[in-house]
């Protein structure tokens, strides 16, 4: 059921990948990253060769160096479980031949990254099995805002025309429902399409971006300090974790260590970060199947975990606390005291949560067996975080690329089969209690100490990836740093982004009224998706 | 079936008094900095260090001045840290939900001296200083029937026009038995076409435009908006952009702003009942602060 932490070894070793990948640079810059690059044509070959020995392609992006006399490039970031470090390979493309070999069709996991590429760079993805439009609605005009060349405050003409081309339905007693923007709950937006016979679902058609800001446009030419801003509001319920990916990236670019205190603290509070999503994520679904009683205790719980974080940070939602460096504010020893006193109280009425939860039949009734994710579909479309876990997908930031004090403490990741509702709420409830205990070892070797260094400029140029096992699943920050303390550019990978075509392949057979407790084991985040 | 009783009895009683009774709320808690306009010698290093530009400083030849915008504050306290005089402090304060937008603007000018520091305080202006006394009385009355036909039972939906998500797990949060918002009358509606209220969040992101003025549309008559943290209001750290509006009343009209990134649940609280004309009923006294304005 559940696995131990594995020991880290190495998997890309430089003499073999070298020997069977055409690289035209490798240099291992820390024991965190490797950066390599080939040639545009061979990225077809290195990525199946790459697949072939089990790593996984986590996340494709382009960036415009035209201004730099460069070109364009794209980057793979490659993850192996048994090695500590993330392999970030990149290909030049040249300005006036605007084109790279697409992967998707062998590795559908990377296929809205690169039509995202497409879109925002004007990049062609050459080869791609459905290279729609998919980070612009099909109502906007012919722009590619990501390009150095377009100003982020232009103003655009009102939009004409259809926001969506959908694939037809067909067939006898065959009907489409659409769905959002604005949805029935309070939550985010975007547009479902269901094609049903009846009730069963047919095909779902899924339409995001509603709530893109711009934000990667945004975080070019910030400074620094008031970018960590910007990226805890990528998304509202993982500020902390996007805001301490980011921070890690800028802490790895300045090559500074932060305090060991800083590292426990960040632990402490990535690990509430995920207690109270988990916990009000365990009420919502089983509220979904009609169980109100149970939504009922957990929202008092998430709220007394709220409260904790209020106590040690000032914010509900953690906003404000992290910076690079370290952390803003230090606690007092009566804070931390009091958050050891909540969490005995949290355990408590944890477990008289779950005992309810359990002993309803007919709520474990409608969650077993429903939305179901196979774990072949989840490892060929990169699913990450609770959702794989739950589909045998067994990857998590925190054991495979350790950060903040992760290192220190020994923890289970539970990993399930069977790819359900009813799992994606056990991976929950199980890492609820591993969350406690990483809390518990924090607290109590939380020695005093500085809880922040001074960042140094970081030198122009320098490119760093920061990541951290958020609780939906797999953050990654990738940074360039520009001149005068500002950005150049800023690549955010939410986990949501790997994971919303899983919600596709889960909802299919399943009746329309489930639709809403298997959207909502996934809770993915809309705009952490569309930024 | 018996666990679950067991339990309800041991849970008993789990929701707050606000607005009937003080917010329970930590010493911790980051809310409005508060500024001391009077003493203040130097703007520049709490100006420089905000990281949405709600705090700006314009010098002209031998004026300063300089504004406030609490619909642009995220709450991060940096202002504070960087001025370091004590003019600059932290608050727990968070029933800042204004009517006005301008009510949320503070402009303070001073004489500059030569070494860039200010003088003793020339002027200081908010909206509601400003007030154009001959519209009271009709202000007035529209609250007035604003409070008649919706003040009792009140139906919102909520839109998300582009948030992060922080602001509607807040709102989310009022459904909770810890704030219960139907003890107050107050219900969420899953269609527009229920609502007296839309309760919406920002930045209002070009691909949601379309979306808020249809819901807009098809919410019946009277209708109040309220919009919903430092993007519902103003775009907040976003800002205007190529993909985003800016704050909700960029596309329809908006009654009342609630500032807060995000608005904690009883802020919202307290805005969704201004905009009622609920406010003036409360049952205790509540100490008076600078940011509090004359009804």
């Amino acid at each position: 059921m559940s696995q131990p932490a594995q020991s880290i070894g190495r998997k890309f070793d430089e003499p073999r990948m070298r020997r069977e990948i055409a690289f035209k640079d490798w240099c291992e810059v820390s024991d965190a990253e490797i950066h390599a690059e080939v040639a545009a044509a061979e990225i077809r070959q290195m990525a199946a060769r790459l697949v072939d020995d089990g790593c996984r392609l986590a996340s494709v992006f382009a960036e415009d160096r035209t201004t730099a006399g460069s070109g364009f490039f794209v980057y793979y970031v490659f993850e192996h479980g048994q090695d500590r470090r993330y392999l970030v390979v990149r290909a030049a493309v040249p300005a006036d031949c605007p084109e790279f070999p697409s992967v998707a069709a062998e590795i559908p996991a990377v296929n809205w990254q690169e039509r995202e590429i497409q879109d925002w760079y004007g990049l062609v993805a050459e080869g791609h099995p459905n290279p729609r439009r998919v980070a612009l609605h099909d109502n906007w005009p012919h722009i590619h805002p990501l390009r150095k060349d377009f100003p982020i405050d232009t103003v655009l003409a009102p939009f004409e025309g259809e926001q969506h081309v959908y694939r037809p339905t067909l067939g006898e007693g065959v009907f489409q429902i659409p769905v959002g923007p604005v949805h029935a709950g309070i939550i985010e937006p975007g547009h479902f399409n269901f094609a049903v016979a009846g009730e069963p679902i047919l095909y779902l058609q899924l339409r995001m971006f509603y709530t893109h800001k711009g934000i990667e446009k945004r975080f070019e030419q910030m400074p620094v300090n008031r970018a960590v801003y910007l990226a805890e509001s990528i998304s509202g319920d993982s500020g902390f974790s996007h805001g301490t990916a980011f921070c890690q990236a800028i802490e790895s670019a300045a090559g500074i260590e932060i305090p060991v205190r800083a590292k426990r603290m960040r632990t402490i509070l990535l690990e509430l970060e995920r207690l109270y999503n988990h916990v009000g994520d365990i009420g919502a679904i089983v509220n979904d199947v009609g169980f109100g009683v149970g939504n009922a205790q957990a929202s008092r719980l998430r709220e007394l975990v709220l409260a904790m974080n209020e106590d040690l940070c000032g914010s509900r939602l953690l906003r404000g606390v992290v910076c690079p460096g370290g952390v803003r504010r230090d606690w007092q020893p009566q804070q931390v005291h009091s958050c050891g006193e909540a969490l005995t109280r949290f355990e408590r009425e944890f477990t008289d949560l779950m005992r309810i939860v359990d002993s309803s039949n007919s709520t474990r009734d409608r969650l077993d067996h429903t939305g179901i994710l196979h774990p072949g579909k989840a490892r060929d479309l990169g699913i990450v975080g609770v959702a794989g876990r739950a589909s045998g997908v067994n990857l998590d930031v925190r054991r495979d690329h350790p950060y903040a004090a992760y290192d220190e403490v020994s923890f289970e990741v539970p990993v399930y089969q069977e790819g359900d509702v009813l799992r994606r709420m056990r991976v929950r409830v199980d890492e609820v209690w591993q969350s406690l205990k990483i809390i518990r070892a924090m607290v109590a070797t939380l020695a005093p100490g500085a809880c922040s260094v001074p960042v140094p400029a970081l030198p122009p140029d320098s490119v760093a990836l920061g990541a951290v096992e958020g609780w939906r699943g797999e953050i990654l920050h990738w940074i360039r740093a520009g001149a005068h303390g500002r950005l150049e550019r800023c690549k955010i990978k939410d986990p949501s982004l790997n994971n919303w075509p899983a919600l596709v392949e889960a909802v299919q057979g399943n009746i329309v009224p489930d639709f809403p407790v298997i959207n909502k084991s996934f809770n993915l985040s809309y705009s952490g998706t569309d930024r | 079936m018996f666990h679950i009783f067991k339990k309800a009895a041991q849970t008993g009683l789990v929701t707050i008094g606000y607005p009937n009774a003080p917010a329970p709320i930590s010493e911790h808690f980051r809310g409005a900095p508060s500024f001391e306009f009077a003493g203040w010698k130097d703007a520049r290093p709490a100006a420089e260090a905000c990281p949405t530009g709600a705090i700006t400083v314009e010098d002209s030849e031998n004026l300063r001045r300089v504004t406030i915008d609490y619909g642009l504050c995220i709450y991060c306290g940096q202002c504070a840290e960087a001025d370091g005089s004590g003019a600059v402090k932290i608050t727990r304060e968070f029933e800042l939900a204004a009517r006005d937008r301008s009510d949320l603007i503070f402009t303070a000018e001073y004489p500059l001296e030569a070494d860039g520091c200010q003088s003793a305080l020339a002027g200081l202006r908010t909206g509601s200083l400003e007030r154009d006394d001959s519209i009271e009385p009709l202000k007035r009355a529209v609250r007035q029937k604003i409070h008649d036909l919706l003040g009792h039972s009140l139906a919102i939906r909520e839109v998300d026009a582009g948030s992060c998500n922080g602001c509607e797990i807040e709102i989310g949060a009022l459904t909770s038995p810890v704030y219960d918002l139907e003890r107050l009358g107050i219900h969420f509606v899953a269609s527009p076409r229920h609502a007296d209220m839309l309760l919406v969040t920002g930045p209002v992101t070009r691909n949601m435009e379309i979306a808020l003025l249809k819901t807009y549309r098809a919410t019946p008559e009277p209708k109040i908006v309220v919009a919903v943290g430092a993007c519902g209001i103003s775009g907040g750290i976003y800002g205007r952009n190529y993909a985003t509006v800016g704050g909700v009343d960029a596309v329809i009209p908006v009654d009342v702003f609630i500032p807060g990134c995000p608005p904690r649940p009883h802020a919202l609280l307290h805005g969704i009942l201004l905009a009622l004309g609920r406010m003036e009923q409360r049952a205790y006294a509540v100490r008076s602060s600078h940011l509090e304005r004359k009804q």
